[in-house]
This record gives C-alpha cells, structure tokens and sequence, in this order.
C-alpha cells in the first residue's frame, strides 16, 4: 500500500489540454473518488495513473518513487476497467492467476491468492467457466478479483459499476466498498455519477474542463461547495441558483444558491429568507414531492414533506434559514464565505 | 366490442404478413439454390468425367453420364494411383503446402499484431504498400523472381516455392489480420499492461488465441490457393518427379493432342479430396473468420 500523489500533472493531446496542473495527493488507505462529467480528464488523470497515457508534464508518485516513466505493469497497481476487460479466451482461474503469473509468484502461491479472491468474492463455483458464461454481475467480480490477487499499492477504478442495472449497481457499491476497507488499500475511483461519488468516497475531487474545482470529504462539498459548478454538480436535485438582486440580498453579478430540500413553506422569521413564487408542476415522489416554481422568470425547485398540500398555478410564499444560503461572487462563481452581504 | 373489431381486422392482416414472410424467405431459398447449382456444375461434371471411359467421354457430354449407369467405371482413377506419379506429387504437395501454411499463419499473425498494436514510424506507408501489393498480379514478379532465384540456386527446389507463396499470400494474411486484431477492445491489451505481461506475451497468450478464427480460416485460405495453385509451382519448382506438386503432375496427365480428358479428371478429383477435407474440418471457424475483419461487433 502507498499514498499516490499527482505533482502539477498536465497532460495534452495536440492543442488540447486534458488535464491542467493537477495537484492532488491521496493519502495511504484512502478511497477517493473522481468525479466530473463526461470530458473533464477524469479518466485521463487515472489513465496517467496507470500508466496507460504519458504524462505531458509534472510527476506522478506512487509511494516515494517517480512513476513516470514507468511501464504499466511495472508500477504495482491494480485496474478495473468499465467493460471488465476479461480474457474472454481464459477461465475464471486464469483470469485471476494471469498478473501473478506474469510476476513469477510460484504456483502454489497463486492457487492460494486465487482461491482466496474467489472465496471472498463468492466465485468459487464458477473458477472453470470462461467469461461469456458468467452473469454482468459475475463478471464484475472477476474483474474485481484480478485486482485484489494482485495485493497491489494501488486500485484504480474506471466507472466499474456503469455497466450494471440499478439494484446490482447499490449491491455492488457496498461490496467494493467493504473490500476496499478490509484491504486498507489506496484506491482511486472515476465516475461521473455523483451519488456514487458522494456515497463512496472517503473524499471527493470534483473536476470540470480538465481543472481540478474542489476536494474534500462529501459533507464538505455538499455544505461548502467551492464554486457554482461544484454547488451544481454535488446534491440532486441540483443547488439552485439566483440572482442575488432578485432576493435583495446582493449586487447584480452575485448570486445565492438554496438546496432544493433546504426550502420550507410559509413566512419565515427573521434568521429566515423569505420570498413568494408561482407553482407550475408538483412532481410526487413517495415520501417527497418535488415543486417546480417560478420565481419572476427564474426557475426555482423545491423538495418537500408530502404533508404539505399544494396546488399547481397557485402562488405560495417559501422559506429558507439563513445558514443554508450559499453564495457566490465574480464571472467565475466562486463563493464568498459572507452569509449577508446585505443585512 | 372494439376489442374484438380490432382483432378482427388485425387477424387477416396477419396472415398476410406471415404470408409474405414465407415468401420472402422462399424466394430466398430459390436464389441461393440456383447460385449453389451453378457453383456445383463444374464440380459435378468433373466426377462425371472421372467416371467415364475415354471414348464416352469424348463421344457426349457429362450430362450424359444418367444414361448409361453401367458403363460407369473405376478404371480412370487406377490407371491414375498406379501408372502415374500422383502419390510421390501428392507427398511433394504436402512438403509445400504445410510449411507455407505455417510460416504464413504465423508471420502473418505477430505482422498483424504488430501493425494493429504497436505503432511504429512509418507504419501507414507499410499499410498502404502492403494494399497496394494485393493488387499487383503474380505474373509480373515470375520473371524477376526466377532469375533470383537461379542465380540462388533455389529454382527447382521445395525452398523457392515456400519464399514465393508465402511472399505471395504475406500481404494478404498481415492485412486479414491487422483487421482482425483492430477489433480487439482496446481495454484487454491495457489490462493485459496492467497484469504486467509483455508486448511477446500480449501478441502470444492473449491477442493470439483470441485471434484463433481469424488464424484458422488464414490457414484454411492459403491451405487451398497453395494446394490448387499451378502456375507458380510450375515456373519455380518446374515438373520434376522429386518436386513437382499435384497441380503439375495433373496437368502432364493430359497429352498434347488433348488425350488422357480422363485421367485429368480423375487426377482432379483426388486433389479435391484434401482441401475439401481442410474446409470441413474448419469451415466453423472459416465463415466466422471471414466476416470478423468486416463487421464492427
């Protein structure tokens, strides 16, 4: 196991830069996810990791040692590739025991780290198949199982669960997890789905066009978003965000982010914001509705108890208390720590 | 009520789809039946031919081989095992056909590898004369290459056939299998990096045996057009007894005034035995393999 650190990492294809100065350290034993849509360099940064892309500029370490010029297999980590990337000529067994072989580890030691992966695993009753006979699921764990044989520094997961139906997905997510903590070992997570994101990782990096915008523990993301992309892209549904002016508490360029679930009903008191806007849709969710509404020509979307009875086209006045306000300064929307800038 | 009128209309409505459907697939059937009949004939007439007297032969044609059932004979393929030289042709054929098949298969496999895998400077230009090369006709080169080959002392001998063929078939096998391997996802060679193997040991435990129909209908290919081939044995390896392959052997069977139609015929269905052989031995793998460089999947 090794902490893995991203010194200044820059990485161009031609003109375009994928990832620019990327500085991020990984403690040993941390599972941190990498989060971002599709094209933010999230998965460039770990094919660099891997060794599978060069580095165009900066360091990558793994442990101490500079992993730059290094040979994939060469630097003692592990990948989960979204499409599993089995050996579909191979049984189970060989998919597992290939990477020890290659590593010289003696025979009977790679029967016993394969049977141990298998058992941990639950495959032990498919090691003989090949994979076109396991199930998306079985696969998965085959792909997961050739990581942990291995007992390398470092995982490295490119959106594994992406090819998995929902209820498979949650199941899964828990058990890498649970893996992932019993092992103690340093693991780096790409996606792009942000409940993954925020459910697994020990911390978060958010990253957008190739910069990294945040890191940090969910909670702190979710609370202390450091700008409006972070505020958006953490949280569903999705912070909304207003003109400062519209709610009269800033100048024209700021602007207020309010969590859809942080909104209430009725007038406030005064450590509460308070504003009126028209219902257009109520979306039932079970427990929760969801209410879209109109605020002077801004959408607004609040997520409220079920208790709360109301009309579509009606005019309703909502609430929020003044420490879940967010807000944000500047054409690039970082946000100001002041809570009232115009009380 | 509307219930049952709409399944009322939809049911003659579906009758006459599955009736089309029937149809469709007959006159399907219909064609590929008349394009099979048309590939057989050739075949066909020449087991007819190889069944017939001479003077049959020459006096009506194959399809009059139903008119007589009797007169049906054997003697055209004896004469051909016991007075020719068709079985040392055959052993000579053998110790052509095989090393070519080899050294193809697996040159033309690590080539193909090697160009879809590994990029190096200049790899697009060899792509493109490697193209190019397919189209270029045999009978260009005879002249070059057997003066090369004498001044090597190699004509005449078993070595000028296998560097000709498989310098003949190289270009096609590198282009099968440079489609085929390009097919490969991308992300089991990475994750064969990861595992820490080799680019050898990519090419050979992993690419390989995943390339294994593309490799036996490769085989299957050059088997055949080797096997079959007559003019470039004869014009490097000539019609000597110790050397000369089936095709030759069969084609001195016939006389110069156009005698011995039988015995070629004969000769012919003998040397068909092995190819065909060779392609139901393999044709699983032959029909998977030819469509995989061509259909993304």
């Amino acid at each position: 196991m090794a902490a893995i650190t991203f010194d200044h990492v820059s990485k161009r294809f031609g003109e375009a830069l994928a990832v620019d100065d990327l500085d991020l350290h990984v403690p040993d034993g941390e599972f941190l996810v990498l989060v971002g849509p599709s094209g933010c360099g999230k998965t460039t940064a770990l094919r660099m990791l891997a060794g599978l892309e060069s580095v165009s500029e900066g360091n990558i370490l793994i442990g101490d040692r500079v992993v730059n010029e290094l040979s994939p297999g060469e630097r003692d980590i592990a990948m989960v590739f979204q499409s599993y990337a089995l050996y579909p000529h191979m049984s189970v067994f060989d998919n597992l025991a290939f990477g020890l072989r290659n590593l010289k580890v003696g025979r009977v030691e790679v029967k016993r780290r394969v049977e141990e992966a298998a058992r941990v695993l639950e495959l032990e009753p498919l090691v003989g198949r090949k994979p076109r006979q396991l199930s998306g699921g079985q696969r998965q764990r085959v792909a997961l199982g050739r990581a942990i044989v291995r007992e390398p520094s470092g995982f490295l997961m490119d959106e594994p669960l992406s090819n998995l139906d929902a209820e498979l997905r949650v199941q899964t997510r828990a058990e890498i997890l649970k893996l992932q903590r019993r092992l103690g070992t340093t693991t780096m997570y790409v996606t792009h789905d942000q409940i993954e994101a925020m459910t697994m990782g020990d911390r978060i990096a958010v990253m957008r066009d190739g910069i990294l915008q945040q890191i940090g523990p969910p909670a702190t993301l979710y609370s202390e978003p450091a700008n409006t992309f972070v505020a958006r892209f953490i949280g569903s549904p999705a912070m909304n965000l207003l003109p400062a002016a519209l709610l009269e508490l800033g100048g024209d360029d700021q602007l207020v982010g309010v969590r859809p679930e942080h909104i209430d009903f009725g007038v406030g008191d005064s450590s509460r914001v308070s504003f009126e806007a028209k219902i257009e849709v109520v979306e039932y969710l079970g427990d929760e509705q969801l209410i879209h509404a109109d605020l002077r020509g801004h959408a607004l979307l609040a997520k409220v108890p079920i208790e709360f009875a109301i009309r579509p086209s009606s005019v309703a006045t909502f609430n929020v208390p003044d420490e879940k306000l967010h807000f944000f300064d500047g054409p690039n929307g970082a946000a100001v720590r002041r809570r009232h800038p115009c009380r | 009520m509307s219930a049952v009128a709409v399944g009322q209309s939809a049911r003659p409505h579906g009758k006459l789809r599955s009736l089309r459907r029937v149809s469709a697939r007959v006159s399907v059937h219909l064609v590929l039946l008349v394009i099979c009949a048309i590939w057989l004939v050739p075949t066909l007439s020449l087991l007819a031919s190889s069944l017939r007297p001479a003077a049959l032969l020459l006096s009506s044609g194959w399809w009059h081989v139903f008119d007589s059932p009797s007169q049906l004979t054997v003697a055209n393929f004896r004469q051909v095992l016991e007075g020719g030289q068709l079985g040392q042709s055959f052993v000579n054929s053998l110790a052509i056909v095989i090393p070519v098949t080899a050294v193809t298969v697996l040159l033309g496999g690590i080539a193909g590898y090697v160009f879809a895998w590994l990029p190096f400077p200049g790899e697009r230009l060899i792509v493109v004369v490697l193209v190019a090369l397919l189209g270029l006709p045999v009978q260009v080169t005879l002249v070059p290459v057997l003066q090369l080959f004498s001044r090597l002392h190699l004509a005449g001998h078993f070595a000028a056939a296998w560097i000709a063929y498989a310098g003949y078939t190289l270009p096609f096998a590198i282009y099968l299998m440079r489609s085929f391997f390009r097919r490969i996802p991308r992300e089991i060679i990475e994750a064969a990096q990861v595992d820490s193997a080799s680019a050898v040991k990519i090419c050979l435990r992993v690419a390989m045996p995943m390339a294994a129909p593309a490799l036996a209908s490769l085989a299957t290919l050059v088997f055949v057009w080797t096997w079959n081939d007559l003019l470039v044995s004869l014009v490097y390896v000539g019609s000597g007894p110790d050397v000369a392959p089936m095709p030759v052997t069969i084609a001195n069977l016939i006389g110069s005034q156009g005698t011995g139609l039988e015995l070629l015929a004969a000769g012919a269905v003998i040397s068909l035995l092995l190819p065909v052989a060779v392609f139901f031995a393999l044709q699983r793998y032959f029909v998977r393999g030819i469509v995989a460089g061509a259909v993304k999947g």
